[in-house]
């Protein structure tokens, strides 16, 4: 169809001129201002990399028994080796190797360099502790799929009811679940102290156990959601003939749900886990806001939360703006990795 | 006997699928719970003297430990509801979130659209790159561009007003992607066909494309309409006089007010998702078709 050269513009200029003002003019300025010092009331002050470093610099160990500098070529040459090694080896094992040689290598490197901000990587800990929530999440959505998927009366009722914690959300919910993790009178402990006279943990206001709180919480709210819900039209789009035939050759239940369900469903499982994980490395802040201000001790406080301190509270615009960019390329980075690691994984 | 007996019955419990009944049945109540602990908290009194009335189980401080018998009182406070507009400004963040939401969901359903339609029925130079770099950005953290944001809205002199809370998020490369999936779907004969008798584009995009694409932008629009409902960050990042206060931020000011007063915080707490539960109720089918359609994230 033919059109004047004009007519693509004139439906596009809304949401052009919103998209290069509010998103694509702010990630340039964002970029720019990573590498500036300032707090909105002075002149902004060109620092180049300082940002950077003083988040993710590593200065070294005034340590006797190597000098700094070899032990430094030494701890990256392990890394090297552990990579090398890691990518030679197969399957689950390869995982494994290049995660354990990894940490080795750190704990090389960690003798002879020390971080500059110690509690800038202890952040991005907490954010990746926060992560392993995803994993059980996804176990529980997959379970819920597997049991919404047989013709039982009420199934709706069911998928109502489970997708319904999905959905409510935001301030109020989580103030619900500040009022349930209390440590005296939360209906958690109240459980608890069912079966355990002594009473539960304080939850939110322990370091060790806040986080271990976000993370049953977050399992609440998402393992009936969205993730279900795919997992559910994938299951459904299985050919029953498959299990048929594994039933008539005798194999369990269990049998047929490592050797037909899980493969079958492992392109879902693949997408549910990468958008999972960009996700819960951008997430945080809300909870971690409401609940715990991001406490206690910093326990709770992940990327995002950090980055809002920063900006918002301390006025430091630059750090903060180098930090959003450290998590993006963190994001970046890991979608890469998942992508090509996935196109290989996926079944059929 | 005794175990052959047993054997049909299991049988039989297994051919009814009574056991998937069951787990469910326990599994939802579980998922349930919390959402009901919430109401049950909402119409307790938080007053000692009452609490002893009411006799055991009746209050937040359970003197049984048994969570069911004290999941709702004997005596059901429905005016702690009525207490939470009394006590503060809570109505006025009640209509500050309605106005912010619907104009954003109206401005996001519009300007989506318009540019959907370019991307998947108009041909012109720089198409392709441009639709990339709106994907693109879709990959980039808020926490990039809050900032910035933040800076030139201060600068504007627009930030702590009803122009920030809606303008800047009315607009989302999301909304463009997710329409213009949808217009794909929709085959070019259709409207070409139909407005073959010098129809322009405008025609073909009111008269053919709107008209098919309803549970997509019904799909949209509730999206658009829960999160910004639900939004915190933004809010809170740019607007700080009471006025303007959307319900989450509101919220947090009503836990300063009544710090230890469970009740009424969860009375609150009602309020604030009411609206979402009933647009859930109502909308069901969308959220599904949501999810379908591009994976969003919930």
């Amino acid at each position: 169809m033919r059109t004047k050269p004009f007519t693509p513009w004139a439906f596009l200029l809304p949401s052009f001129l919103g998209f290069f003002a509010f998103t694509f003019f702010p990630i340039l300025m964002s970029l720019a201002l990573a590498f500036c010092s300032w707090d909105l009331f002075r002149a902004p002050r060109w620092v180049g990399l300082d940002n950077f470093y003083h988040l993710i610099g590593f200065t070294t160990r005034g340590n006797p028994g190597l000098p700094p500098l070899l032990g430094f070529f030494l701890g990256v040459g392990i890394l090297c080796g552990a990579l090398g090694v890691g990518f030679r080896l197969r399957g689950w094992i390869r995982v494994g190797g290049l995660l354990g040689l990894t940490v080795l290598a750190v704990v090389a490197l960690n003798q002879y360099v020390e971080p500059v901000n110690g509690r800038f990587w202890y952040f991005v800990g907490n954010t990746l502790y926060l992560l392993m929530g995803l994993p059980i999440s996804m176990a529980c959505s997959l379970g819920l799929a597997v049991l919404l998927n047989q013709t039982i009366p009420g199934r709706n009722l069911f998928r109502l009811a489970v997708f319904l914690p999905s959905i409510v959300g935001g301030v109020g919910i989580y103030l619900l679940w500040k009022w349930i993790f209390n440590t005296d009178y939360g209906l958690i402990n109240n459980v608890i102290s069912l079966v355990h006279p002594s009473g539960g943990p304080a939850w939110l206001e322990s370091t060790a156990w806040a986080k271990s709180a976000l993370i049953i919480m977050n399992v609440w709210a998402t393992a009936g959601g969205a993730n279900m819900v795919l997992y559910l039209a994938a299951l459904q789009n299985v050919d029953p003939t498959l299990h048929e035939a594994a039933s008539i050759d005798g194999a369990s239940k269990w049998r047929q749900f490592l050797a037909i369900t899980w493969p079958m469903v492992s392109p879902t499982t693949a997408f549910v886990l990468t958008m999972g994980i960009i996700g819960g490395f951008q997430g945080g802040f809300d909870a971690a806001y409401v609940m715990t201000r991001g406490g206690p001790a910093g326990a709770t406080t992940t990327l995002s939360y950090f980055i809002y301190e920063n900006g918002f509270r301390y006025f430091y615009m630059g750090r903060a703006a180098a930090a959003s960019w450290i998590l993006f390329l963190m994001v970046l980075s890991i979608t890469f990795v998942n992508w090509k690691w996935m196109a290989k994984k996926i079944n059929y | 006997m005794l175990k052959e007996h047993l054997v049909t019955v299991w049988k039989t419990l297994q051919r009814s699928k009574i056991g998937y009944l069951l787990v469910l049945v326990v599994i939802g109540l579980t998922m349930l719970y919390p959402l009901l602990w919430m109401i049950g908290t909402a119409v307790k009194t938080n007053d000692p003297a009452e609490l002893l009335l009411e006799g055991p189980g009746a209050g937040i401080f359970p003197s049984d430990k048994n969570i069911f018998s004290n999941l709702f009182p004997p005596v059901w406070h429905w005016e702690n509801f009525l207490e939470v507009f009394r006590t503060s400004t809570f109505a006025r963040y009640y209509l500050n979130s309605a106005l912010v939401a619907v104009a954003v969901t109206l401005g996001q359903l519009v300007t989506s659209a318009l540019a959907a339609f370019a991307f998947s029925r108009l041909k012109f130079r720089g198409s392709e790159t441009l639709f990339f770099l709106y994907l693109a950005t879709l990959m980039v953290p808020v926490s990039v561009t809050l900032i910035p944001l933040f800076i030139m809205m201060s600068k504007f002199g627009v930030v702590d007003s009803y122009f920030v809370l809606m303008i800047p998020p009315m607009f989302g490369a999301y909304g463009t992607f997710l329409l213009r999936q949808f217009f794909k779907g929709i085959p070019d004969e259709l409207d070409e066909a139909a407005c073959i008798d010098g129809c322009n584009a405008f025609g073909r995009f009111i008269h053919v494309i709107l008209p098919l694409s309803g549970p997509a932008l019904a799909t949209l629009g509730i999206f658009t309409f829960l999160g910004n409902w639900q939004s915190f960050l933004y809010p809170l990042v740019m607007v700080s006089s009471d006025r303007l206060k959307t319900i989450p931020l509101g919220l947090l000011d009503f836990v300063d007010l009544n710090s230890a007063n469970w009740p009424l915080l969860m009375a609150a707490s009602v309020w604030s998702i009411l609206p979402v539960v009933v647009i859930f109720l109502f909308g069901q089918r969308f959220f599904v078709s949501g999810v379908r359609l591009g994976g969003v994230k919930g």
